[in-house]
C-alpha cells in the first residue's frame, strides 16, 4: 500500500494530466450531442453580453448592407402579400376556417451576435432565449435561406449549429425534379455546401435550386438553401457530387428568424406512435 | 514575487479579452488563425510547478471554450502544452541555466533559443486543436495546411510582441 501510495506520488503530475485530458475529452463528446444543454457556451449570459458589447460596435460599420437587406426583403414580402391577396381573393379562400393550420408557424426575430465560418464546427450566437419563446430544436432562417438549428439555450441568448458546421445534416430537396438529398457541409469552402444521396438517373442542371423538404423534423418545408454550382458523376459512384452555392452568405449574417412551428409537437407524438424513436 | 503573481492574474484577462475580442475575428485567407494566447502559457516562470501549470492551463482553455463554443477543446490542447511545457524547458536548458524567477522569454535567452522552445511547442497546440476539432483524418491536408498557416501567424505575432517587449526592457 505504502508502495503504491509512493508510486501515484512519483507520477503525480502525470495523473493529474491524465485525468485532467480524460475530463476534457468527456466534455468534447459531450458538447458534440445534438441540443445538449450546456451552460458554458456563448449562450452564457456573462459571454454572451461581452460579446454583444463588441458586435454592437463592428454592427455599425455594417449599417448600409444590413438596411438594404431589410429594404430589399421587405419589398419582396409586400410583393408576395399582393400576389397572396389577389389570389386567395380571386378562389375565395377569404375565410379560412381552421386557425391551427393558418397559424401554423410563428416567426421570433433575433439578432446574431456571434458567427464564424472558417472553423470546421461553426456556430451562430443570437439575443433571444427561452424568454421569448426559443427552445431546442427549433429552425433558424434568414431572409435568404436556411441557417441552422438551436443547439442550447439560455434565458436571453442562444446558441444555433450552423448549417457550416460538418456534424449537420439537413434534408433536402431539388425543386425542379423533387428529389430528395441531404445537405453537408465539408468543411472547406463557406460559400458551397454539398448534396449528397441523389441518385446517378437524375438529370441536373447548374443552377437548380434546393430547397429544405418536408420530411425535415426541423427546417419548414421550401425554404431556399441554394442553387447548384457544379455536379460530377464518377464511373461508378451511385450518386452524383454536387456542390451547391449557398443563397445565404454566412459572412454577412446579421439578423435571422427563429421558426417555431406549433403543430409540431402533435406531428412528433404522432410520428413517434407509429414509427417509433427518431433517430 | 507577490507582485509577479499579480501581474500573471492580470495578464491572464488580458490576453483572454485581447483573443475573445480581437483575434476571434481575425482570420486570414480562411486558414490562418492567431492563437497568441498559448504564449500566456509559455511565458509562465521557468520553475512553476508542473501541476499548477496544468491547473492554470486548464481554466485558461476552459474559458477560451465557453467563447468559440468549443467545450473542452482548447482545455485539452493547453493542458497538453502546460504537461509538456517544463519537460522541453529541460531538455533545452542553455548552457548557463535559467534565471531564477524570471519568465523564459526572448529577451533572456535570445532568438533562437526562443524559436526552439516556442515553435514545437505551438506546433503541438495547434495540431491537436485543429485535428481535435476535425475528430477525423479525412480531411488530413486542409487540416495540415490550416495548422501550418495558423502556426506560421501565431508564431509572428508572438515574436512581434516578444520585440515590443525587448524594446522596453532596455529603454
Amino acid at each position: 500500500m505504502e508502495r503504491l501510495l509512493k508510486f501515484l506520488y512519483e507520477y503525480r503530475a502525470f495523473f493529474t494530466f491524465l485525468s485532467l485530458e480524460l475530463f476534457c475529452v468527456w466534455m468534447v463528446i459531450e458538447n458534440n450531442q445534438y441540443q445538449s444543454t450546456t451552460y458554458f457556451n456563448t449562450s452564457n449570459s456573462i459571454a454572451a453580453s461581452i460579446i454583444s458589447t463588441s458586435q454592437n460596435i463592428r454592427e455599425y460599420f455594417s449599417l448600409t448592407d444590413i438596411n438594404n437587406d431589410l429594404a430589399v426583403e421587405n419589398s419582396v414580402l409586400k410583393k408576395k402579400l399582393d400576389q397572396r391577396n389577389q389570389l386567395l381573393y380571386s378562389i375565395e379562400l377569404n375565410n379560412l376556417k381552421d386557425a391551427a393550420i393558418i397559424n401554423r408557424f410563428d416567426y421570433v426575430s433575433a439578432k446574431v451576435i456571434n458567427n464564424s465560418t472558417q472553423y470546421y464546427k461553426n456556430f451562430v450566437t443570437i439575443n433571444r432565449g427561452t424568454n421569448h419563446g426559443i427552445q431546442a430544436g427549433m429552425a433558424a432562417i434568414s431572409p435568404r435561406g436556411a441557417v441552422g438549428k438551436v443547439k442550447s439555450v439560455s434565458r436571453n441568448y442562444a446558441v444555433l449549429i450552423s448549417l457550416l458546421n460538418i456534424d449537420d445534416q439537413v434534408s433536402s430537396q431539388i425543386k425542379r425534379t423533387g428529389h430528395f438529398g441531404t445537405v453537408q457541409w465539408d468543411g472547406g469552402d463557406p460559400l458551397s455546401i454539398d448534396l449528397k444521396f441523389i441518385p446517378r438517373h437524375v438529370k441536373l442542371q447548374v443552377g437548380d435550386t434546393i430547397i429544405t423538404s418536408g420530411y425535415n423534423a426541423v427546417f419548414p418545408e421550401g425554404i431556399l438553401i441554394g442553387t447548384i454550382k457544379e455536379f460530377r458523376l464518377n464511373e461508378e459512384a451511385q450518386f452524383h457530387t454536387i456542390k451547391v452555392k449557398l443563397s445565404q452568405d454566412f459572412g454577412k449574417l446579421s439578423f435571422v428568424e427563429i421558426v417555431k412551428s406549433n403543430l409540431r409537437q402533435e406531428q412528433d407524438s404522432l410520428e413517434q406512435k407509429t414509427i417509433g424513436e427518431p433517430k | 514575487m507577490m507582485r509577479n503573481s499579480i501581474l500573471q492574474v492580470v495578464l491572464f484577462f488580458v490576453y483572454i479579452l485581447v483573443q475573445v475580442l480581437l483575434l476571434k475575428n481575425l482570420v486570414l485567407f480562411n486558414t490562418a488563425f492567431c492563437f497568441l494566447y498559448v504564449a500566456f502559457i509559455l511565458l509562465l516562470p521557468v520553475e512553476m510547478n508542473n501541476m499548477l501549470l496544468m491547473l492554470i492551463g486548464f481554466l485558461f482553455g476552459f474559458t477560451i471554450d465557453i467563447f468559440y463554443n468549443s467545450l473542452g477543446l482548447h482545455a485539452m490542447t493547453l493542458v497538453l502544452v502546460a504537461y509538456l511545457r517544463n519537460y522541453w524547458l529541460a531538455t533545452i536548458t542553455p548552457q548557463g541555466g535559467y534565471d531564477v524567477g524570471t519568465p523564459p522569454t526572448l529577451a533572456a535567452n535570445g532568438l533562437q533559443w526562443f524559436l526552439v522552445y516556442s515553435l514545437p511547442l505551438v506546433f503541438v497546440h495547434h495540431f491537436v486543436l485543429f485535428f481535435g476539432e476535425a475528430a477525423s483524418f479525412s480531411r488530413f491536408w486542409f487540416t495540415m495546411l490550416k495548422v501550418i498557416t495558423s502556426l506560421l501567424f501565431s508564431a509572428t505575432v508572438m515574436l512581434l510582441l516578444q520585440y515590443l517587449s525587448l524594446d522596453r526592457t532596455r529603454r
